[in-house]
């Protein structure tokens, strides 16, 4: 079980990485970048727990008591609000290149206007 | 690259990737027995030095402010290049605008929002205020803080679209409203590392009265920092959802018309 988190972000990753590859659809394509981006969320949160500890947060607990890794959090969190914003920004792009090209295939992208 | 040479690529990649991670995760120690000095250091000292209970907050906005000053700068290039692609240009509103005018015909506008939604809609909107302000303030003390704030109050925002008609609403944007708080937000961040540099000490230093630990009014540059990055969060996330809704408008007139 200990090995659980690790392979979850890697299938993550995988499958993340996968669908970009394949994408037949540039919406979907941003999609799968997420999911492959929260890999490293589930990434980072594995290796800073540590068992039986609670969360960095000092109210209400006794002092002395097990905490997990506070920095590992802290990337994980400003992390997944960039890459909101990320997404958004190639959503963005996606609508542009629709109304340009009036697809959203990107294998039919290859060839470019000028 | 074809379809198949360009999956058989990713499985080659994937055993690459897989081989490599193992090894990683050899050096790695077991699932829950992490021991880093680092952490383990910051959950002794950070409360006594930064007067903040969530520690995650005093790591993100204090320990390593400067990394979140660059985050920040990410996420503000994010909403500008949203903005600056989906900002209809110039001949694309022209026509859309005629267009409208053009099509006065009922079944060609866009449908109207349910009472339903409207009504749901106007019940959460006060909640929702509330609740981002609530999360905002007190992140410094326990979980939630400027980044997750601002977008609950973003949500506020777009709880306003879905009730209002967003062709009316289209008159009245707050654009340039969101704009201004997406740029004072990142602004004010900086603002506040350069107290540090006035006091005489590093870029970021913490150098005001910390408060007392557990009170709303503690933890010293932390909390103004939060309120800036929040400030940012909120305004920037507002620009993305209006310049989107903008685009469906402009999408569907088209359609129409």
């Amino acid at each position: 079980m200990s090995y659980l988190p690790f392979a979850v972000a890697a299938w993550l990753f995988a499958v993340g990485l996968y669908g970009i590859v394949t994408s037949r659809h540039l919406i979907h394509l941003v999609i799968c970048l997420s999911v492959l981006q929260s890999s490293t969320y589930v990434l980072l949160l594995a290796i800073g727990y540590r068992t039986g500890a609670s969360a960095p947060i000092f109210v209400e607990i006794p002092p002395g008591a097990p905490v997990v890794d506070p920095v590992v959090q802290a990337l994980t969190l400003t992390n997944s609000v960039v890459a909101a914003t990320v997404s958004a920004l190639l959503l963005a792009l996606a609508v542009q290149v629709h109304k340009k090209a009036g697809t959203f295939d990107p294998d039919e992208l290859d060839i470019l206007h000028g | 690259m074809s379809f198949n040479s360009r999956r058989n690529l990713f499985f080659l990649g994937m055993l690459g990737f897989g081989v490599l991670y193992l090894w990683g995760l050899k050096g790695l120690p077991d699932f829950g027995r992490y021991e880093g000095v680092y952490g383990i250091t910051l959950n002794k000292v950070a409360v006594a030095q930064t007067h903040a209970t969530n520690l995650v907050a005093a790591v993100t906005f204090d320990y390593r402010g400067f990394d979140t000053l660059g985050e920040e700068f990410i996420l503000f290039a994010a909403v500008v290049g949203v903005a600056i692609l989906l900002r209809a240009q110039r001949d694309e509103a022209a026509t859309a605008d005629e267009e409208a005018e053009e099509s006065k015909d009922e079944s060609r506008s866009a449908p109207h929002t349910s009472d339903a939604v409207r009504v749901l809609g106007l019940a959460l909107i006060g909640p929702t205020v509330l609740f981002g302000l609530y999360v905002v303030a007190h992140g410094h003390l326990t979980p939630g803080g400027g980044l997750s704030g601002g977008v609950v109050l973003a949500t506020a925002a777009l709880l306003v679209y879905l009730t209002g008609e967003y062709v009316a609403l289209r008159r009245v944007s707050p654009e340039s409203l969101t704009e201004l708080a997406e740029s004072v937000g990142a602004g004010g961040y900086a603002a506040v590392g350069f107290l540090g540099l006035l006091a005489g000490q590093a870029f970021l230093t913490n150098v005001l009265p910390l408060g007392t630990t557990g009170q709303l009014n503690s933890s010293g540059t932390i909390l103004l920092i939060n309120l800036a990055v929040s400030v940012e969060v909120a305004g920037g996330f507002s620009l993305i959802l209006a310049e989107f809704l903008e685009q469906t408008l402009l999408v569907r007139e088209r359609k129409h018309g």
